[in-house]
Order: structure tokens, then sequence, then C-alpha cells
């Protein structure tokens, strides 16, 4: 049995709204393992920005257990959480989130930059990483230069360069066209194939398709986790 | 439409067996040069806005160096022009007093004035006031100078020949006259280096002779111009540019050839004045002496001269004044440019609190990809610290520069002290670090789940 990458231990996360409390987690516990392809889907409000932010490490549980990689990471402090994520985790965003001032093979540097990465190292990785994504032939170009779906190459090739255990990824194809979209897909299918787990969120049911497994979610709990 | 050949992710090469890891810890300098490249290129993209913003600091910062530069020339001026009068001595000198002024003005009548300092003055000063060493007394005439046609208006002074080292003045060429010269009340004479523009252009003056009125002078010294007094100051007027254009003779000379009385004729009338000596100055034993010296000198005189036909000017208390006013005109500089720096430094720190909501975006991308908190404080920080280092920079290039200009075409004189560029450029620094610190706190403490969702 492959090892437990991700494991959530009845993660409840609730926030303070002015004067009402907001439950937007109310005891989640779900196990993910290595090389698993997982689509975490549900009506809006059902607390999938939530479960993601908590996975991703840039928000604590208010109470519960988070493991990531067997590691106990629900109570660490601001920089150790940080570390986790520079070196743990790689991010893909519905608007690809790259830095508009930085090049291609730039934007796919920084999370080597902030591991420390000597830079002739890290250049050649991410170059590296750039011509994976088939985009060698751009590494100079500004990301206002390309289109949507070359743009969310960049932020695949950025998640990935820092190999990290799981990659997390917010409605990757939300602001694509189809082909875009499909495009995008197949390289999420090309990873998985190659060993990568990954956490897609969405809530398009074309999208949930293409995972191993499709967990819902509604109202801060766990619906339905249905593996096919 | 897109031609990019491969769509879907290719493996790597050899699955990534763990490539070299170099980890760079801690705030190294390849860290540091890291952010410093990544500041360069983010205020560069904003090149306008920068230099916009570091306005104030330039400002500030160049006219620091460059007001310091010029007053530092000015006062090195005022106190070298005292110093050469002797920071050991008092000067005494005959000044016509004020109410005879105002009786020969009218012309009327002819008649002979007498004032001013006498040989008895001298006898007293040096028999009865301790710790004077040397007395040296001196004549002023105003004649013609000829050389053949040539002529200068000129003061010729009647002296002793050890004025010179007492004065700080120097020989150019030639010599200054001996004592045997003194006794023997030989016609020779020293020049000043005006005069010799004027009366000698073209030959060497020494070994030639001048003519003052029937008298034939032998020039055997030329006086060193002195460093050339631009401004007024003061004490200099009459006495450092004394020597380039006075003409110095033995007083025992001036004594035979001129007497004590001084001959003016006006249309009709004629005046005499009688005056003895035109110019003492006395040297006291040690600096600190001087001013109970100069004391007991002023009482002494007041004692035995009923009207203030003398004034008495005493070097060290002009260069103490100097001196002073240096110091206030230092600490008003110094208050111009803390005032022109904070606001520079507040200017500054708008422009990056505006930038950090600007950057919101981000700030959150880079916490995302795993930024820690102090990695922002250090982007921020750096940014700030090089913008108003680089306004530092071009302050300190343009206040070297500004008083070069000033030399060169207003002719004054400006003298740029080491440390103030490196002081006025450390100081800009400075302000980017204290200045930068709350922008790059707001970056850093920011929630990167909230700055993710900004827009």
């Amino acid at each position: 049995m492959p090892a437990s990458i991700v494991q959530f231990d009845d993660v409840r996360k609730t926030y303070q709204m002015g004067l009402v409390m907001v439950e937007a987690l109310r005891g989640v516990t779900l196990e993910i393992r290595a090389g698993e392809y997982v689509s975490i889907m549900g009506p809006s409000g059902c607390g999938k920005s939530t479960i993601l932010n908590l996975l991703g490490c840039l928000d604590r549980p208010t109470s519960g257990k988070y493991r990531l990689g067997g590691e106990d990471i629900s109570q660490l402090d601001d920089d150790a959480l940080s570390a986790i994520r520079g070196a743990r985790l790689g991010f893909i965003f519905q608007s690809y989130n790259l830095i508009q001032q930085l090049t291609v093979v730039e934007n796919i540097e920084v999370p080597l930059y902030y591991q420390g990465r000597s830079e002739d190292d890290s250049r050649e990785l991410a170059a590296s990483y750039a011509e994976r994504v088939g985009l060698g032939h751009r590494l100079d170009h500004k990301p206002f230069e390309l289109s949507g779906g070359q743009q969310q190459r960049v932020a695949i090739a950025r998640a990935l360069v820092n190999e990290p255990l799981v990659i997390l990824a917010d409605e990757p194809t939300g602001n694509l066209d189809s082909s875009s979209g499909v495009e995008i897909l197949k390289i999420f299918d090309a990873l998985n194939d190659q060993g990568k787990t990954i956490i897609l969120v969405t809530h398009d049911e074309n999208v949930s398709r293409h995972a191993h497994r499709a967990i819902r979610l509604r109202d801060g709990q766990v619906e339905s986790d249905l593996r096919s | 439409m897109n031609e990019d050949p491969p769509i879907t992710f290719m493996p790597g090469p050899s699955t990534e067996s763990a490539p070299p890891r170099r980890v760079i810890r801690g705030l190294s300098l390849i860290r540091l040069r890291r952010a410093v490249r990544l500041g360069v290129k983010s205020l560069w993209l904003h090149k306008l806005r920068s230099l916009l913003t570091v306005l104030g600091i330039v400002f500030g910062v160049c006219s620091v160096i460059a007001m310091l530069a010029i007053g530092e020339g000015a006062s090195f001026e005022a106190q070298e022009n005292i110093k050469n009068l002797g920071s050991q001595n008092i000067i005494l000198r005959s000044v016509k007093p004020p109410e005879e002024q105002k009786v020969s003005d009218k012309g009327s009548q002819s008649y002979v004035l007498q004032y001013g300092l006498t040989y008895t003055d001298i006898n007293r000063i040096r028999s009865t006031i301790p710790g004077v060493s040397v007395v040296v007394p001196g004549r002023i005439m105003r004649e013609y100078v000829w050389n053949i046609s040539r002529r200068v208006d000129c003061e010729i002074m009647g002296t002793v020949p050890w004025y010179p080292q007492m004065r700080n003045h120097h020989i150019a060429r030639g010599r200054f006259f001996s004592d045997d010269e003194m006794d023997d009340k030989a016609n020779v004479c020293v020049i000043g280096a005006e005069m010799v523009r004027a009366l000698f252009p073209l030959e060497s003056p020494l070994g030639r002779d001048v003519r003052v009125g029937g008298d034939y002078y032998k020039v055997i010294g030329v006086m060193e111009p002195t460093t050339k007094g631009t401004q007024q100051s003061l004490a200099t007027t009459d006495n450092t540019k004394a020597a380039a254009d006075r003409m110095f003779i033995p007083l025992e000379t001036a004594k035979t050839r001129y007497g004590e009385i001084l001959r003016k004729v006006r249309s009709g009338s004629f005046e005499q004045e009688r005056v003895q000596l035109h110019e003492v100055t006395v040297k006291v034993e040690s600096p600190e002496r001087v001013p109970a010296v100069a004391d007991a000198i002023k009482q002494a005189m007041e004692r035995n001269h009923k009207k203030k036909d003398y004034d008495i000017l005493v070097p060290l208390e002009l260069l103490k004044r100097a001196e002073r006013t240096k110091q206030i005109f230092n600490i008003v500089l110094g208050s111009i440019a803390a005032i022109s720096l904070l606001v520079g430094g507040i200017g500054i720190m708008n422009i990056m609190l505006a930038s950090v909501t600007e950057r919101t975006r981000e700030i959150g991308i880079r916490r995302a990809l795993g930024a820690k908190r102090r990695d922002i404080i250090t982007q921020f920080l750096v940014e700030t610290v090089m913008l108003s280092g680089a306004g530092g920079l071009i302050g300190v290039l343009l206040g070297v520069s500004i008083p070069w200009f000033v030399t060169h075409f207003a002719g004054m004189k400006t003298i740029i002290t080491f440390w103030s560029p490196l002081v006025a450029f450390s100081i800009s620094a400075l302000v980017g670090i204290v200045f930068g610190i709350y922008p790059a706190l707001r970056a850093a403490r920011m929630d990167p789940v909230e700055a993710l969702r900004h827009e």
C-alpha cells in the first residue's frame, strides 16, 4: 500500500465573521495516499476553499490534526509552514498567479529561490521544467505575452519544480477555453501516470472525471468519497 | 494558432535522481545579491516613479554637500586670511578720528592734523606689558611709484626687516631688506606681486630701480601673492592683499625721506596730517596670553589717547568669532539637512506603502511558494534602501559637481571635505532603512490567503 501523504483527522475550521462564528469545516477526516488523483467537489460555500487553504498550509485548522507526509503540521508556526509550502507543496491556481514582471523561467524559479538553491542550479532546473511543459522556447517571455493555456503550463512547471509531495490545483481550467482546458487536464493525467499525487478542487463534473477518486463536500463535511 | 508541439507533460530525463542540492542558508551574500537584483528589476519597472520618489533625498543630500562645501570654502578662506595676520599678533592701526574727518571734509581751512600711534605708545607697550616679545612699527604713505613711464598708485610701507615673518608674508623672489640696510637708510624696496605685473610686465624687477617722487629705490625682492580673498571678510580688506600691492622700504629710510607729516593739497587749501606710525604689530609670546595682552594694550591706549584715533585688531579673536560663525552655520545646515531627509524619507515611505498595496497579490504568490515573512521583509527593505541609496548617490554626484561650478563660474573657493559625501550618503541609506521598515512589515504581515484573493 502506498504511503499516506495527506491525513485529515477530524479537522475543523471556524471563522469569526463580524459577530457571527462561521463553521467552514465541521470535522473532516480523510486520507490521501501517494500516487492518488483526487478531486474535491461541492457547491459554493461547502468549504472547498477552506480545505484547500488548509491542505496548502496557508491556514491552520481550529482543531483536529493534519499530517502531511506523516508529520503533524497542524500547529506549526508561520516560518515552518512557509518552509513546508516551499518544499512539499505545488500550487496551481485558477488565475495562474504568475508574477507579471518576471519572465517564464524566472516565474518557475521562484519556489527554488526560497529554498535557497544556487542560482545556476535553479536556472537550469527551471529551464528543464519549462521544456517539459512545452515552453522551452518561451523562457524569456513575460506572462502577458502568453495565452491562458501557456500561462497555466508555466504555473504547472512552477508547481513541479521543487518536486512536491502533492500538487494542489484550484479550478485549474476555470479561466481557460475548453481546448486549453483539455490540454491542461492531459498534462495532469500524464503527471499522475508518472506517479504524482494530485488534489484537484473544482465544481466542474467534466474536470473531476479525470480524477480517480472524487470527494464531495457539503456544509463543511465529507458527503461522499468515491473511487472509480 | 498554437504551434507549441508537446501538450502533455514529458517525463524528466533522469526521473529527478536528486539534483545537487546546494542549499544556501540564512541571509548570505548570495541571497542579498538576489534580493538586490529583484529590487533593481522592480524599481526599473517604474523608472519615473522611482525617480520622483527619491527627488526629496536627491535634493536634500545635494544641497547639504554643496552648501557645506561652499561654507567650508568661505570659512577656510576667512580663517586663512586671519591666520595670515598671525594668531599671536595684535595689530594696532592709526585711524583718523571721526570728528576730525568732518572738519577736514569741509576743506575750508588749512591746518595740521595730529593723530595716531606714536613711538611713545610703542615704548609704553614694550616696557609695561609683560609677555610682549616683538613690536613691529610701520609707516604708510600713499604715492605714485614709477618705472620710466609706467605708474602705480600704491601704499608705501616703511617697516622693520622682520616684518614678513611676523605677518606670515612670503618672499617670492629675491629677499627682504636686512638690518644693515635699515641702519644705512638704504634706498631699497620690496614690491608686491601685483605691482610687478603693472610696472615690470616683461622683465624681471630684481635689481631694477623704481622712482617715487624724486627718489629712486632698488628692487631687491618680490612678495608672494597671498591667497586672493574674493569675499570681503572683515579683517582682510587691507591687510592680506596688502602684501601683494604694497611696496616695503626700511622704516628708517621712510622716516628720513618723508618725515612725519603727510601733506594733501586740495583746490586752494592744503591739509597736513602728522602721524608718527600707521601700523604697529605686537607679537605675544604664547597664544594663550593673547586675550590678556590685548586687554592690557586696550587699557593702556585708552588712558593715553583722548580721542579714539587708533584701532586694535586681534586676529585670534576674529578667528574665534569665525569658528563660532562656522559652528552656527553647520548647525543650521544640519537642521536643513535633517528636515529635507525627513521629508524625503516620508515620501519614500508613502510610495513604498502604495507599492505594497499594489503588489499584494505578488506577496501572496510568493508566500504560497514558500517565502517566509523575513524574505518579504528583505525584499521590500532592500528595495527601499536601494531607492534611497540611489537617491543619495545622485545627490552626492550633484552635490559634488555644484561646488565645482561655483568655483569655476563664481570664482568662490569651495572645499568638499571627504566625510561630507560619505555621511550624506550613509544617512540617506539609513533613511531608507528607517522609512522602509514599516512598509516591509506591513507586506510581511499580510495573510497569504487574503493576499492571494486580492485583485
